[in-house]
């Protein structure tokens, strides 16, 4: 097992906090954990239950283990044969699921790195996450060759043996030609919350497959919703989203209520909450594509910090060279990792003045 | 009638078809026996022959009456003049002659070969003057019944009661004295009051499609002008924006007001369809109030400019350049070799005709004073030198000309109080490889206009900007090499030195590439825009001291307000992110920001200037203190209510937060056995709830010290 933990003398960036009323500006200064494992662009960034180990994907074909505290990479998971673009762990941190572009979804054992089952499709495997319970897993999938967008649910088994691969249930999106880029369980298992390119929210009903409910176009998002993530306790959830004033909304997960939106100027390619404070965090930056050789402060790779009940922005993490894809909050709260399109995962630790904020 | 009842028909009265010639079959003229013609050719040719008419025929009035001898004479002279204008058709002048007399009755009917031509041949030739008693009066035939039945008598047009206007000045009045500006993004235009004290704007008046280019504020601010397809169009008023006149220009592109807002002048122009042509050109001047369209121009690109390189494509704008001062009464364009100076009682050229200047390149009126200077450039190889003057309109007297040589290229300054005029001057070097630039000073308001050369420090840097302060005596130059070039600040006059100009400061390795002073003068932003993405520094030219370093990211656009007291820095949308703008208070602590996407314009609405004497702006001035207190308490009462305010929202939110998260956690509570079901049994939910976020005050006693205080007796 190779050991890379990059911890560069001299990067440093900054929390700007702006205490709101007085226009003061305190900086706190914490140097990040450049963790550099990846080739290619990273995708999704999971901490697992206890917060002490963090799984990334990328576009390279290893999605990797690393210790959460100090960034030291435990392994890798090599199998899959194309970009890698989720990942879920189970509770008790012993299985991981990937889903791939190479049409398939890997259950994997967290601690041999071996693979237990592959879930075989006919296009890419965009999302999964498991249930409540970890006995069912949600895995959507793009279209691909006249097979339109889907949501499958999988039934995974307590012992690989008895694993098959067929799906409890397919949910078809109205709109097949449109990837659906999230789908997540919602609480108890009874409900799927998806969102995707068609820039709408959908609730499904588990047991019998119905759309419950789906997102008001005035209300939501305008454009492609790149990220989903949710509380811990499933009772709200974020979404992030492409559109022109580039907004990430949180929702009440049962009714479907639109409660916060934040803006920003830049295109939302990542959403995370804080479990601690009331603070969630966006990251993206000006598509990859776009970015222009001016200046790297034009493309605006940041990962910007706003209070969750004010809607208002208190601060900004600088350091990606590229959009940030992907972000994750430990358990803990305490601290936060980002992955960006530059290949890096750049893991913060907060410093004391952090939790001191205020506005 | 079916075919087939027709054979019936034919077979029943003995009618063999083979055997009949149509075309031999005459109906009786205006006879079709009840039956269309499907042939909608027919119709077609009646229409049309009846649309020619005599549209391309006109009536010349006030010829001279002659004899039969003079007959052909005055045939030649008419024709000479009109095949000028057109091609006339054959036998198509017809000048009646009376009968009896033999003379001729003193008009004439000229048929051209289109109606274009007989239109322009009547627009141009009407008011020709032939000799002193005979000034053509035209009009196209057409017109004539609508003339004819003009009424004899004269009817005093009814009086109509006074509609009281609304008070367009009306915004002046704010009782916070807050300042209005316009922004255009996406499809709306939107105007706003710059609430600084309660740091937003606060909209006064928003339209979608309010205009199909741009808008602009009359130099007085009372008009806002937008653009359309029809014409331009003029809001104003009170309480919001209504529209107060029309002035109708087909496809206007480009509009100007004069600096006293009394006339709007309006240029279209329209690409020719063979590129090597000039475009076309037109020009319409109109009142503002009335609405009445005082003169037109017309012509080709090429009479309108200079030429030369970048003249091609277009006139540059303004084309009519408006004499400084309240009264506008001259405007003057600049055309190959000549100026044109036009004085607004007659809107003719003053004295009747333009005045030569051989070469011209570049005019500029004095912004106060009806004072022109111009520019020649060298010619004949350096043989004769490059010439500024100074001449006085309308007399067209030269009060002062300078003779310059070797010179590369020339640009003038006003100073906006008009009394100075700074030329720049770029001169060859000795090699003429390359050049250097140095300053020409004119003093006007001086005897005999004393002018004084100024030179940089280092002769070889280059001019990057240069800005006069605002109705004082002072000027600032960025100079040097990019990307740190230095700024350097002059006057006029200083107290030690009140005839000659002296430098006060050079600031080195600046990032600035744009001068911005305030209105009132005394402040000056160094703005480094474009390639310096932003930078501004907030200046203080009395103090020589910077008060603020800042940024405004990628910032296209700086605009101070009309008051000198806050400042908009934009990006606008030809950068792709962060459209929107910022104000800034006049030391450079910001204000507020919006963002908008699509932003386009921002335009600050100007101020008329003040009616209050120098002496009394001084006065108040000096007795500052006494009128700041009332204005201070306002202040303090409306950051109080602010915070009141805000305090009051936030507590809402956290409410309403708390709301949400107590159903959370109660609907988590409900649901936790059902999860533990699902979860096998395990208990697990004791963790989710362990860490909680709470505040903690604590106090720490520093130090506690004892002091006796002595009671005096």
């Amino acid at each position: 097992m190779t050991m890379e933990c990059v911890n560069p003398e001299g990067l440093r960036l900054d929390v700007r906090q702006i205490q709101n009323s007085s226009h003061q500006t305190l900086e706190t200064r914490m140097t990040p954990i450049l963790m550099k494992g990846h080739e290619r662009p990273l995708t999704f960034l999971r901490y697992n239950r206890d917060g002490d180990l963090l799984f990334s994907c990328a576009k390279d074909h290893t999605p990797t283990l690393w210790l959460a505290h100090n960034g030291e990479r435990l392994g890798t998971y090599r199998g899959h044969n194309g970009a890698v673009s989720c990942c879920d762990v189970s509770r008790d941190s012993s299985r991981l699921i990937t889903g791939s572009a190479d049409q398939t979804a890997k259950l994997w054992d967290v601690k041999s790195g071996k693979q237990l089952f592959t879930f075989n499709f006919g296009s890419s495997a965009r999302s999964v996450d498991f249930s409540v319970g970890d006995h069912l897993a949600v895995i959507t999938t793009d279209h691909f060759m006249g097979v339109s967008s889907a949501i499958h649910v999988k039934r995974i088994a307590e012992d690989p043996q008895d694993q098959v691969g067929d799906s409890v249930l397919v949910l078809q999106s109205p709109d097949g030609k449109k990837k659906i880029n999230r789908a997540v369980w919602g609480p108890l298992n009874q409900t799927i919350v998806s969102g995707g390119e068609d820039t709408v929210i959908r609730i499904w009903d588990t047991e019998t497959g119905k759309l419950l409910k789906q997102s008001d176009v005035e209300v939501g998002h305008k454009e492609a919703i790149t990220s989903l993530c949710k509380a811990a306790d499933d009772s709200h959830f974020l979404t992030g989203s492409h559109d022109k004033t580039a907004k990430a909304c949180l929702w009440d997960m049962r009714s479907l209520t639109l409660i916060k939106s934040y803006t920003t100027v830049v295109p939302v390619n990542a959403v995370a909450m804080s479990p601690l404070l009331n603070h969630v965090v966006l990251g993206g930056g000006q598509d990859a594509s776009a970015v222009t050789t001016t200046d790297h402060r034009a493309g605006k790779f940041e990962a910007k910090f706003y209070d969750t009940i004010l809607e208002e922005e208190i601060g900004g993490v600088k350091g990606h060279f590229g959009p940030i894809n992907a972000l994750a909050f430990n358990p803990d709260g305490k601290s936060f990792s980002s992955g960006g399109e530059d290949g890096y995962v750049r893991l913060h630790h907060f410093d004391s003045n952090y939790f001191n904020i205020k506005i | 009638m079916e075919v087939v009842d027709i054979d019936a028909r034919a077979a029943k009265l003995g009618i063999n078809w083979s055997q009949v010639n149509f075309d031999s079959i005459q109906l009786p003229p205006g006879e079709d026996f009840g039956i269309e013609s499907d042939d909608e050719a027919v119709y077609h040719d009646d229409q049309s022959e009846f649309d020619t008419g005599f549209g391309n025929i006109i009536v010349v009035d006030h010829l001279p009456v002659v004899p039969k001898e003079k007959f052909e004479k005055l045939e030649g002279v008419v024709k000479k003049i009109y095949n000028q204008l057109g091609v006339i058709k054959e036998n198509g002048l017809w000048m009646p002659v009376d009968p009896d007399t033999k003379m001729t009755l003193g008009y004439c009917f000229i048929e051209f070969n289109t109606p274009q031509e007989a239109q322009n041949a009547k627009e141009k030739s009407h008011g020709y003057k032939l000799d002193k008693s005979h000034i053509f009066a035209v009009n196209m035939f057409d017109d004539f019944d609508r003339l004819m039945n003009v009424r004899e008598e004269w009817e005093p047009p009814q009086a109509r009661p006074y509609v009281p206007g609304e008070n367009l000045q009306k915004w002046l009045t704010d009782d916070k004295a807050r300042d209005q500006l316009v922004i255009r993004s996406g499809p709306d235009t939107e105007v706003y009051w710059n609430d600084a004290r309660q740091k937003k704007p606060e909209p006064v008046h928003k339209r979608p499609y309010w205009t199909e280019s741009y808008v602009q504020w009359s130099p007085l601010g009372t008009y806002l002008v937008t653009l359309h397809k029809q014409g331009a169009a003029v809001w104003g008023g009170a309480d919001t924006f209504t529209r107060l006149m029309r002035y109708q220009h087909s496809m206007v592109k480009l509009v100007d007001f004069s600096p006293g807002e009394k006339y709007l002048v309006t240029y279209h122009s329209q690409e020719p369809s063979n590129p090597r042509d000039a475009s076309k050109v037109e020009i319409k001047v109109f009142d503002v109030r009335t609405g009445r369209m005082m003169r037109d121009f017309k012509g080709s690109a090429d009479e309108f400019s200079i030429g030369g390189p970048g003249g091609v494509a277009g006139a540059s704008w303004p084309v009519f350049r408006w004499a400084g001062g309240k009264d506008d009464k001259y405007f003057a364009k600049l055309s190959k070799n000549t100026i044109s100076v036009y004085e607004t009682e007659t809107f003719s050229l003053i004295d009747k005709k333009s005045m030569k200047v051989d070469n011209v390149v570049d005019i500029c009126w004095s912004p106060t004073d009806s004072i022109l200077s111009l520019f020649v450039p060298e010619q004949g190889g350096g043989n004769q030198p490059a010439k500024v003057a100074l001449v006085q309109i309308p007399s067209k007297v030269e009060l002062r000309q300078k003779n310059l040589f070797s010179v590369s290229d020339c640009k003038m300054y006003w100073q906006s109080s008009g009394e100075y005029l700074a030329v720049k001057v770029d001169r060859y070097t000795k090699t003429k490889k390359s050049t250097y630039s140095g300053f020409e000073l004119f003093r006007i308001k001086e005897r005999d206009i004393p002018i004084e050369v100024l030179e940089l420090d280092n002769k070889n840097d280059k001019i990057i900007a240069f800005a006069w302060e605002p109705k004082g005596h002072r000027f600032a130059v960025i100079h040097g090499d990019q990307p740190r070039p230095d700024v350097s600040f002059y006057s006029m006059k200083t107290t030690q030195n009140t005839g000659r100009v002296s430098k006060l400061a050079t600031l080195k390795a600046k990032q600035a590439n744009a001068l911005f002073w305030s209105p009132t003068g005394k402040y000056i932003i160094l703005a480094g825009l474009k390639g310096f993405n932003g930078q501004l520094e907030f200046f203080n030219v009395d103090e020589l001291e910077t008060m603020a370093t800042a940024e405004h990211f990628m910032a296209t656009d700086i605009e101070w307000d009309p008051t000198g007291r806050y400042v908009a820095t934009a990006v606008t949308s030809v950068h792709e992110m962060e459209n929107g703008f910022t104000i800034w208070s006049f030391n450079g602590i910001v204000i507020y920001r919006i963002l908008k996407d699509h932003f386009f314009q921002l335009a600050w609405r100007p101020r008329p200037p003040s009616f209050l004497t120098a002496e009394k702006e001084e006065e108040i001035a000096k007795n500052l203190k006494k009128y700041s207190k009332k204005y201070e308490a306002e202040d303090q009462d409306v950051s109080l209510l602010l915070s009141e305010q805000d305090r009051e929202k936030r507590k809402a939110l956290k409410d309403e937060w708390e709301k949400w998260v107590m159903q959370w956690k109660a609907l988590h509570e409900e649901e936790k056995l059902a999860r533990q079901n699902l979860r096998d049994g395990e208990v697990s939910d004791v963790e989710e709830d362990e860490y909680e976020a709470k505040e903690v005050e604590f106090e720490d006693l520093i130090d506690v010290t004892e002091e006796i205080v002595q009671e005096s007796m």
